[in-house]
């Protein structure tokens, strides 16, 4: 395997993802994601010097409209999804002291 | 009268014409259901009191003139990646194992304005992400050709319903073959539009510059029906497009005299198995005798489109995946801190499939990795629309076969992730070029699997691929009917042992295939 992902690297990318991983996963995240590197870096036998990167298919730019609502107030409805809820707002894990 | 071997075009003509109801054809799928389902499990979530209540509802509309259509009436599967307001949308995920949408998504509002009368939600890889509909939180798909196969992925529960009759049809979406690769291992047609024809709002996003909602149906003319009601403007999608003309049933013509179609030599080469090569080459030639000019020639940069695919989609689905946090909806796992209970929720609530695209997708995309590995593919991209807009300035169409293989059996793809994205070798870059292809049955494997063939158009031209479908399937059928009574195709995936979809003409194996032969020699 070309790619050797070190336990620094997984650390990193685990946070980024925010997925807490056992010893045991990251050692497969590691082997993983080594083979689907060393797959990707297929795409380095290609010259792609002065190829305009293509994040979309159709030459379509920003699309706006009117900053106006048009939709009601469904918060009671919506609300209902939340796994806690109090006074008409989602409840939260105490994030400071 | 024999409801479920009528497509969804014939029953709602009887629907309308009186000779059954809406609440009888629905009845006959609950039927259908109670007998398959239990060995199937093609659905996550069957409503069958409201899907009653609405058929009746339909019912009264369609008889008093109200409704017209060619759905009208018609019980509808949804994968379960489509929200619909009221009806628990899982995404085949646990994080999502409670979440009921506020709004439905813009193909299924399309649908419900059609009348088609919504049964439930379909199983499906887990987020759209995965070739087999086994990584679902909720349980297997069962392909309904052989039970001990997959149905394929993502759409997998979409495509077994249409199979086995437990609906009439069914919506699907399509990031990087999951609707097309199940129809073909299905045995139904699955079509792919060309990206931004179909409305993205209330899909939840996996790849957004990848994704595609589309038909899953029991024939060709009833795609064409079911493209016409949900491809649609919507200012709610930004990357929606203002098409011209979106009635595709008028495409439904026997004819393709000097079409062009390419064969790409690089899609039968190492990795095709011999009879599914054998069978899309018959339809080929099926084809060439109605008329269309048959050419093969090098599409070239097909081994790099899986990388790219994946480079693109793992980053698009860690962005998009973020949402998903125990906030506002979904799973909550319990945790001290704010942070603590992100981590955890979304370990807990994520299966390993999905888990490993956000890993490599927020790797990509990091600093320091972001130029060599997203940017690289998002240029790689750019060169693979290119390799198709030459071959566009030549032919009509591109001809292929959905797959390498027919349905692999169950449990044997997930042990090795990286030969399960192989398997979408050939469906994958239609995505990554925004292209519209279609997969319809062309025969079967000496198994009885079916086998699909892919056609493949340049943006915008579903119309073109619909006529060639057409007259492909149409050509088959009378050629099996003068064979003697065989069943249509949305029959054949129910009648296991038949085989109605193979061309009888044994001459065809020839001329062009000389070529192919040896380009295939290591299939």
């Amino acid at each position: 395997m070309a790619n050797i992902i070190s336990d620094e690297t997984i650390e990193y990318v685990s946070i980024l993802a925010k997925l807490d991983l056992s010893e045991e996963q990251k050692e497969a995240a590691k082997r993983d994601m080594g083979r689907m590197l060393d797959y990707i870096d297929k795409l380095n036998e290609l010259d792609t010097e002065g190829v305009e990167p293509m994040s979309h298919v159709f030459p379509v730019q920003n699309v706006f409209r009117e900053d106006v609502v048009t939709n009601g107030d469904d918060s009671e409805r919506l609300l209902s999804n939340a796994p806690e809820e109090q006074d008409n707002m989602f409840v939260v894990p105490r994030t400071f002291e | 009268m024999d409801l479920l071997s009528m497509t969804a075009v014939e029953l709602s003509q009887a629907i309308r014409e009186g000779r059954t109801t809406a609440p009888e054809a629905l009845a006959a799928v609950f039927a259908q259901i109670e007998a398959k389902e239990e060995t199937l499990h093609c659905y996550i979530t069957i409503e069958k009191e409201k899907a009653m209540q609405r058929a009746q509802e339909v019912q009264a509309k369609i008889e008093a003139g109200e409704l017209i259509g060619p759905l009208a009436g018609v019980p509808v599967a949804i994968k379960d990646n489509l929200c619909t307001e009221g009806t628990l949308t899982t995404c085949g995920s646990r994080i999502l194992e409670n979440f009921v949408p506020t709004f439905s998504a813009e193909a299924v509002e399309l649908l419900k304005n059609a009348g088609a009368v919504i049964i439930g939600k379909t199983n499906m890889d887990e987020f759209a992400m995965g070739s087999t509909t086994e990584t679902s939180y909720f349980g297997v798909t069962r392909n309904p050709a052989d039970p001990a196969r997959v149905p394929g992925g993502s759409s997998g529960g979409s495509a077994a319903a249409v199979a086995a009759g437990e609906c009439f049809f069914a919506l699907g979406s399509d990031t990087g073959g999951s609707i097309r690769q199940p129809a073909g291992y299905c045995g139904v047609v699955g079509m792919k539009p060309t990206y931004g024809t179909v409305s993205r709002y209330g899909l939840v996003a996996y790849g957004s510059s990848l994704d595609q909602i589309g038909p899953l149906t029991k024939d060709v003319a009833d795609c064409a029906a079911v493209l016409s009601v949900i491809a649609s403007h919507d200012e709610k999608d930004s990357t929606s497009m203002k098409r011209e003309d979106t009635d595709f049933t008028s495409a439904l013509v026997r004819d393709v005299k000097g079409l062009k179609i390419g064969i790409p030599r690089d899609y039968f080469s190492e990795g095709l198995d011999s009879q599914v090569k054998e069978a899309v080459l018959k339809a080929a030639k099926v084809l060439e005798a109605n008329g269309a000019v048959l050419e093969e020639f090098d599409l070239s940069l097909v081994d790099y489109a899986i990388p790219t695919y994946y480079t693109i989609a793992a980053a698009e689905a860690s962005s998009n995946l973020e949402r998903f946090d125990g906030i506002k909806y979904g799973y909550r796992a319990d945790a001290e801190g704010l942070h603590q209970m992100y981590k955890k929720t979304r370990s807990q609530g994520f299966g390993e499939e999905v888990k490993r695209r956000i890993m490599l997708g927020s790797f990509v995309l990091s600093s320091g990795y972001y130029d060599a590995y997203y940017l690289k593919a998002l240029k790689v991209k750019a060169m693979i629309k290119k390799a198709f807009d030459d071959a566009f300035v030549r032919y009509d169409l591109i001809l292929g076969p959905v797959s390498p293989t027919t349905a692999p059996r169950l449990g044997e793809s997930l042990s090795d992730p990286l030969k399960m994205y192989l398997g979408d070798i050939y469906t994958i870059s239609v995505n990554l070029a925004g292209l519209p292809a279609i997969s319809l049955p062309c025969g079967r494997d000496d198994q009885g699997l079916p086998i699909g063939l892919q056609l493949i158009g340049d943006c915008f031209s579903e119309k073109t691929l619909i006529r060639a479908a057409y007259t492909c399937e149409q050509a088959v059928k009378s050629a099996g009917e003068a064979d003697a009574g065989q069943n249509t195709p949305g029959e054949s995936a129910v009648k296991d042992g038949e085989n109605p979809q193979t061309v009888k003409d044994e001459t065809v194996a020839d001329s062009k295939t000389g070529v192919m032969t040896s380009a295939g020699k290591e299939a």
